[in-house]
């Protein structure tokens, strides 16, 4: 008997944590896949950030290291600099990277980290109970947006991707989504970009993934797969945001 | 073995490559400027890792990186820049790494002022960070121990995957003397040495991959990780206790004092013996762990501690739990960058003698 699909070999066979319906399942999927395919697990070294995917070095079959919330952009610069021939990737949530670790991810970029940085966006803090994220849509109700979020109050959604493109030593960023499943093989396609582009030495690659997180948004799983869509994607639309040739 | 003349904060980062450090991460802040300076020229020079990060939150988690890799990384501030960092040596402690973290103090609180202070005692040895922790605290007097600190603090922040805090201040780090450097045949340690250490994250090359973590959830776990912590503070509180002393056998009055504050220290005690009064010095060079044994085998009565501080009195809680009772302990002081002197130290061995 052929066997056509089975585990990658980068994630390990614990039973994932996260709620049913949550693209971090997925997301974490196509990054051990990628980790896989470029041959590069035993040189491959994660950073768990501070959220739902916290538990990362329960699930990827690589050295993975914690770091403070929104760091991880901080401990990459530091583990790539002493070892240079590494893949070092981040795997962050949209309150991680785009409130607390603003600075970091900024700097990062601009500087032309040679990291992969995997940017889960879902709009919202996931771990800590569905409060507004960065990302949080106008309107958008939260645990700390009751009447959804109001663009006087709390100002309007970050768009990293833009922002960042705005930086010279970002090499490579584009949003994509994992929603459907042509949507999930574009993304696949982007993170193992974002991954070539650090083994061929071309600097900072970001790819941030729209995703789902069914429970704080109140929907079941096939609603929020229909928001994405529907909702989520006219405020952060889909695609190349910079490719430095 | 040669002598140089060199500045505190200079020498600091010559004993620190010395021991080998692989990666320096800083950020600029009055008076500790000279090192990320220096470093951004000797470890460039070097070929090893000089990084200016954006801030000190950027920097201490590079050195979080950097040290989860097996690295000797190190990084240096001042009193508010410390406090930034206060996070990520939380962190460090928690997932069990070693690091250098140089604090050349400054008046506070707040944004203070430029001038040599030791307004962190408090700060270094009780915490700083959140959680139960410790870190060796190792406070240099001259600039000789700013360079022999350094090139010593890497070989014990790697014994006990803890990092170490060297608490300088502003006066050590900014005056000038001979600094006699120990040529090392120390080599800066490869990416080939990092890979044979234990806990090192080096890539899963051929072995099952590891992690850092200090996130402990499950039940009691977390109280298992601080309980293994406190086995190893009770080994470095056994084993790496530092101090120094003089005359204080058959003295009346013992002063004690740390860091520049002990340079003047001695040498009111000193002039106090010429004019009479039996004086004594105990300086602890290790602030955490505190030479507390010294100190209480030394308090007896009839005898006087006097305890001399650039801050409004924070050893002196240490010196007093560890004479507990058995004699007084006076204390003088000055904060905010205020600098004791010989003559108001020696009048006040005076009065106290009276
Ligand atoms: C310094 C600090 N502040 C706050 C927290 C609490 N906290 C944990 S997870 C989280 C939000 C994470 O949201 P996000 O990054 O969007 O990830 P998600 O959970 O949605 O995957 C916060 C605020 C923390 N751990 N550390
Ligand atoms: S809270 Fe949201 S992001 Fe977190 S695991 Fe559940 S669905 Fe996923």
């Amino acid at each position: 008997m052929k066997s056509i699909l089975s585990r990658p070999l980068s994630l390990k066979s614990n039973e994932h944590l996260y709620c049913p319906g949550c693209g971090h399942g997925i997301i974490h999927r196509l990054v051990a896949e990628v980790i896989d395919e470029l041959g590069v697990r035993e040189k491959t070294i994660g950073i768990a950030p501070v959220g739902c995917a916290v538990f990362a070095y329960d699930y990827f079959n690589v050295d993975v290291t914690e770091a403070p919330h929104g760091r991880p952009p901080a401990v990459a610069t530091g583990i790539k600099r002493v070892l240079p021939d590494r893949v070092v990737f981040t795997y962050q949530g949209d309150g991680d990277l785009a409130a607390i670790g603003t600075a970091e991810t900024v700097h990062a970029a601009n500087r032309g980290e040679n990291i992969t940085v995997i940017f889960v966006n879902n709009a919202i803090y996931g771990m800590t109970g569905g409060q507004m994220a960065p990302t949080t849509l106008l309107g958008q109700k939260t645990a700390t947006t009751p009447a959804g979020r109001d663009l006087k109050r709390d100002g309007p959604p970050l768009k990293v991707c833009e922002l960042l493109s705005q930086t010279q030593g970002a090499a490579y960023l584009e949003r994509v989504a994992v929603n459907n499943p042509k949507n999930i093989i574009k993304a696949k396609k982007a993170i193992k970009k974002a991954f070539q582009n650090q083994i061929n030495n071309k600097g900072f690659s970001l790819v941030e993934v729209l995703s789902m997180c069914p429970v704080n948004w109140a929907m079941t799983p096939n609603e929020s797969i229909k928001w994405i869509d529907e909702v989520f994607l006219k405020t952060f639309p889909l695609g190349i945001y910079k490719d430095k040739q | 073995m040669n002598k140089i003349l060199l500045k505190g904060n200079i020498a600091l980062c010559e004993g620190a490559i010395a021991a080998g450090c692989q990666a320096y991460f800083g950020y600029p802040i009055t008076p500790q400027n000279e090192v990320p300076a220096h470093m951004s020229k000797r470890m460039t020079e070097l070929g090893r890792v000089f990084l200016q990060a954006e801030s000190e939150l950027a920097a201490i988690n590079m050195v979080l990186g950097a040290a989860g890799t097996g690295a000797l990384a190190m990084t240096s501030s001042s009193s508010p820049g410390i406090s930034l960092k206060q996070e990520g040596i939380s962190y460090l402690v928690g997932c069990e790494l070693p690091a250098l973290i140089v604090n050349v103090q400054r008046g506070g609180p707040g944004l203070g002022n430029i001038a040599g202070s030791q307004g962190d005692y408090f700060q270094s040895t009780k915490g700083g960070g959140h959680g139960d922790y410790r870190m060796l605290v190792l406070a240099p007097s001259t600039v000789q121990e700013m360079y022999d600190f350094a090139n010593m603090s890497f070989g014990l922040a790697f014994k006990y995957r803890n990092p170490v805090l060297i608490l300088a201040d502003g006066v050590v780090g900014q005056m000038m003397e001979p600094v006699t450097i120990v040529t090392s045949d120390q080599k800066p340690v490869t990416s080939k040495d990092q890979q044979q250490i234990a806990w090192a994250l080096t890539g899963a090359k051929g072995r099952p991959p590891r992690f850092h973590r200090s996130l402990l959830m499950d039940d009691g776990a977390l109280e298992k990780l601080n309980w293994k912590l406190n086995e190893k503070y009770n080994s470095i509180k056994k084993n790496e206790v530092r101090y120094e002393s003089e005359n204080i056998e058959d003295a009346d009055i013992i002063l004690v004092a740390f860091g520049i504050a002990a340079r003047v220290a001695k040498v009111a005690a000193r002039k106090a013996r010429e004019q009479g009064i039996k004086a004594g010095l105990i300086r602890p060079i290790t602030l955490w762990p505190f030479p507390e044994k010294v100190i209480a085998d030394n308090a007896k009565p009839g005898r006087k501690f006097l305890v001399v501080e650039m801050n409004l009195g924070q050893m002196v809680e240490d010196v007093r739990l560890a004479v507990n009772g058995k004699c007084p302990v006076e204390f003088l002081g000055r904060p905010g960058g205020g600098l004791v002197n010989e003559q108001e130290v020696l009048q006040e061995i005076k009065t106290i003698a009276k």
